[in-house]
């Protein structure tokens, strides 16, 4: 696991500006995140950078709880942020908070 | 608190091997430096072969790369050997002057090939086959010499002559034996292997001692004892290996014929170990990999235990080889020779070029040589690790591939403790609990979980016949399911879709029950693109089943940024066309500007946000340079120029891209045409090559310039160019139904065939104009995804939009 301990909450996107299935990226203060809602209509938020080479994650092809990078096809989970199968490493995960239609990262 | 401090000499395969070992047991209790003499991580030495051979890359055989170093927090320092060690002081010091302290020291110094101490053997072009410099410096010599020499017929001598044949030189290869692979090798199997290598383009010399090097500055030739000589402008020496012991003896380690180790490779200092070929253990020095990996691993316990009498110790290795050779199969194992207190059992076919020997002493298999079919190698590994009986065994179980008879599976009595990957050193326990911990389903996904089968591939067989075992499926006799989710094959899959009528991804899933609901993303897009195949008029592509470049219709860089390649027919261009590109890589800074191999120009380095209106300015259509679809029509000049041009090949070109522009195809798929038969367009390596001769144009199919170099086969000549079309509308549609998804012409014509092809897409007159007509129904739904994106708010928001966020200072919103 790979949570980055709660800070300060900052509004990131309402709803109707993501999709399921598609990632999404946003940027706070020069750290760029991935945001990624569920069917069931929750939010994941990753670093938008796979532990691999860095590959941005929003871009990759969603499948359930997995992001797989576009870059080299690493599979990584969204609620733990840990590569999958053989490999190796870890994308940090935020607490995320939805209220509404609002959706808030702890950052 | 101070971690424990181990300092590692040596970055090879056995040194790093014992470092991922104790990383496994204890991953947080030790701080690792690591010196390493070669510039290089940790990569896979027994694979140089096939970098020389062509059939990998250097980063293909990296082991470990720099990542790993830094993820495990390994401080490594390449380029720089230790020069010396105090054992009293524990410190170490490398050549550039760095020193560490050690709370434990690991020599795995490895060794360096054996130079004969011949009169001129320090001339120009006289080297060794060792190391990536050593495969560098013979790929170079290739380039502006002809004539190569091997000396030393053995593994490594014939793995070298065979990739220098690869480089197109003429090779010699000298043995001081009358047998190639003396050490592994008995005079009838070694005959075999000179046959078979002479048929590839070797040359020997047996019974050959070589006295003399000659030339001025480079080698010229060389001399034999027996007063004859040959030329040479490049003489490779493999004629063994000498371990690598000079810093142990300066260190005060006590020294053999390499580093003496107790059974937990403790060598004569205290807090200090060696493993690998640096080592001598039981008076054995072990020079293949498999010895050093379960060294490696009981070095790891014994570091990690602390205790001696708690891990069994090393009891030295059973060796065995194989020839790594293309289309050669060769093994040996144990004591291979026959001797008076041994009797063997052979099998011997002339015809079939197979020969197959065991060596059995007291009722016991204690050697084997095999030859031309080594498919019982890991069955007689294992009777000889076990020891067994065989008196009351029968001939058939001792070689079961001589039998059709369902024998008793090898790896079904293997122990869990025993090796099923060599090269990797993967247990069969390991990859029995993978397959049941997380649920795999096939080689290529056990390969990614642990590694088995990723270095020589040898074992493959062996983990499809495990995956089968453990999983109750009998997946030799099955082929690849489509992915990880299923247990269907592509054929299948589609055939389900086409007689199910289903039509959309996420159905096909639930109803052919699919293992995750989800999917992942090899099936995904798969998924998508035989639901568009299947039903051309009536299906929506699913984008979030696309991989991004298709989804944003550019193609990702390794930095995030996106390459934008306008659609150029046939190469063609104008001023206008060319203004405009200028006047857009300015307008958004675009870094690099590049000519593809295809004729287009490549718009390098630009943000996901500006894709948009990079495409509104430019105003030109989509080039596909990122998709499963045409790609180029590259021609050449033809006959409005070329003074030998037959044919308009400029117009010809221009006419297929434009009908084929944005068409679905398993992948990617690229054409050339040529206006005569020298071929500037390079129509010879392309998966639809046409190629102009006076009144004809001849069509070539299932050429391949990528990885697997492929020469296109001639399919058909044909008068008009209205025949060119009916005939690639055929074929590309014939391709479309019949490949899988991700196969290209050229394995697909591999598979299935050229004269398959030929007699349905020509013999069968109904089912061609049938292809046709389909081929005409495809096309008739493209639209430029570019003109799609540039007229939709919608989409450039959802795929596009760059958001940023200021945050208030003093924190929440």
């Amino acid at each position: 696991m790979a949570f980055v301990e709660a800070g300060r909450k900052v509004f990131v996107a309402n709803r109707n500006e993501l999709a399921v299935g598609l990632g999404k990226k946003v940027e706070i203060e020069g750290r760029e995140l991935a945001l990624f809602m569920q069917e069931d209509g929750s939010v994941r938020i990753l670093d938008n950078k796979c532990p691999h080479k860095g590959g941005p994650l929003s871009e990759g092809i969603v499948s359930g709880n997995y992001v797989y990078c576009p870059l080299h096809d690493w599979k990584i989970c969204m609620k733990t942020g840990s590569a999958q199968g053989g490999d190796q490493g870890n994308v940090a995960c935020f607490t995320v908070e939805v209220e509404g239609d609002d959706i808030y990262v702890f950052i | 608190m101070n971690k424990e401090k181990v300092v590692l000499i040596g970055n090879g395969m056995a040194g790093i091997r014992t470092l991922e070992e104790i990383i496994k047991r204890e991953p947080n209790r030790f701080q690792f430096t690591v010196f390493g003499a070669e510039p290089h991580p940790n990569y896979n030495r027994i694979l140089l072969s096939s970098v020389l051979q062509g059939d990998s890359s250097v980063s293909d055989i990296v082991l470990n790369d720099y990542d790993w170093y830094e993820r495990n927090q390994i401080e490594l320092f390449t380029g720089d050997a230790v020069v010396r060690v105090d054992c009293r002081k524990k410190e170490v010091w490398s050549a550039s002057g760095i020193k560490r302290t050690y709370d434990r020291l690991i020599f795995a110094t490895g060794s360096d090939p054996f130079m004969l101490p011949l009169p001129g053997a320090e001339k120009e072009g006289v080297i060794a086959f060792r190391n990536i410099a050593d495969c560098e410096s013979m790929i170079n010599a290739a380039k502006s010499y002809q004539k190569a020499v091997v000396i030393g017929g053995g593994l490594l001598g014939l793995e070298a002559a065979r990739g220098l044949l690869n480089l197109k030189m003429d090779v010699d290869v000298i043995h001081i034996a009358d047998h190639l692979m003396d050490r592994q090798l008995d005079s009838d199997a070694g005959k075999m292997l000179k046959a078979e290598l002479e048929q590839q383009g070797m040359q020997f010399h047996l019974n050959k001692k070589t006295v003399k090097i000659n030339g001025h500055k480079r080698v010229k030739g060389i001399s034999f004892s027996d007063q004859t000589s040959i030329k040479a402008d490049l003489v490779v020496m493999a004629v063994g290996i000498r371990p690598n012991v000079q810093l142990a003896k300066q260190s005060g380690l006590k020294v053999n014929q390499a580093i003496v180790v107790n059974d937990y490779m403790e060598t004569s200092e205290e807090d200090v170990y060696a493993v690998g070929e640096c080592a001598e253990h039981r008076g054995i020095v072990y020079g293949l990999v498999a010895p050093l990996y379960e060294q490696g691993k009981v070095l790891a316990e014994h570091i990690c235990t602390n205790t001696s009498n708690e891990v069994s110790g090393y009891k030295g290795s059973i060796v065995s080889t194989k020839l790594k050779v293309s289309g050669i199969n060769v093994f040996s194992a144990g004591a291979f020779r026959d001797q008076d207190e041994t009797k063997s059992i052979r099998i011997h076919d002339e015809f079939a070029g197979v020969y197959k020997k065991l060596v059995v002493k007291n009722n016991q298999v204690v050697g084997a040589v095999l030859f031309g079919d080594t498919n019982d190698a890991n069955r007689i590994l294992s009777l000889i690790r076990s020891g067994e009986d065989i008196s009351a065994i029968s001939k058939a179980a001792l070689f079961p591939s001589e039998t059709n008879d369902s024998s008793p599976s090898v790896v079904a009595t293997m122990a869990d403790e025993e090796t099923i990957c060599g090269c990797n050193g993967v247990s069969k326990g390991e990859i029995v609990c993978a397959i049941k911990e997380q649920g795999l389903s096939t080689v290529a996904e056990i390969r990614q979980c642990t590694n088995a089968s990723r270095s020589c591939g040898g074992c493959k067989p062996e983990v499809a016949e495990l995956l089968a075992l453990t999983t109750g499926t009998d997946i030799m006799a099955k082929p690849e399911p489509l992915c990880g989710c299923t247990e269907l094959t592509h054929e299948a899959v589609v055939a389900s879709i086409r007689e199910m009528g289903l039509s959309y991804v996420r159905e096909v899933m639930s109803v052919l029950g699919w293992k995750s609901e989800e999917g992942c993303s090899k099936c995904r897009p798969a998924l998508n693109y035989y639901l568009g195949l299947i039903s051309p008029l009536d299906y929506t592509d699913d984008a979030h089943s696309r991989f991004v470049n298709e989804r944003v219709h550019a193609n990702i860089q390794k930095d995030g940024t996106f390459s934008v390649v306008p659609r150029m027919y046939g190469g063609v261009t104008n001023p206008e066309q060319l203004r405009k590109i200028a006047d857009v890589a300015e307008k958004y800074n675009v870094p690099l500007l590049k000519v593809t191999g295809g004729q287009r120009i490549d718009l390098l380095g630009v943000e996901k946000e500006k894709l948009p209106n990079v495409w509104r300015d430019l105003g030109m259509r989509s080039g596909y340079a990122y998709g499963k679809t045409l790609r180029t029509v590259k021609t050449c000049v033809g006959e409005d120029f070329c003074r030998f041009g037959t044919q308009d090949s400029v117009s010809l070109g221009i006419e297929i891209e434009k009908k084929y522009e944005g068409l679905n195809t398993p992948h990617k798929v690229k054409m050339a045409v040529s206006a005569c038969p020298r071929n500037c367009a390079e129509s010879g390596i392309k998966d639809v090559g046409i190629v102009g001769v006076e009144g004809a144009w001849e069509i070539y199919v299932g050429g391949n310039g990528g990885v697997d170099l492929r020469s296109a086969e001639l399919l058909c000549k044909v008068a008009t160019n209205e025949e060119v079309m009916e005939t690639i509308s055929a074929f590309l549609q014939y391709y479309r139904e019949q490949a899988t998804y991700l196969e290209r012409t050229s394995h697909w014509i591999e598979r299935v065939g050229l004269e398959s092809i030929k007699k349905v897409i020509f013999d069968d007159s109904i089912e061609r104009a049938a292809l046709i007509e389909r081929m005409e129904m495809a096309l008739s739904r493209h639209k430029d995804p570019w003109t799609e994106i540039v007229e939709s708010e919608e989409k450039q928001q959802q795929l596009f939009e760059k958001k940023k966020i200021a945050v208030k200072q003093g924190g929440g919103m």
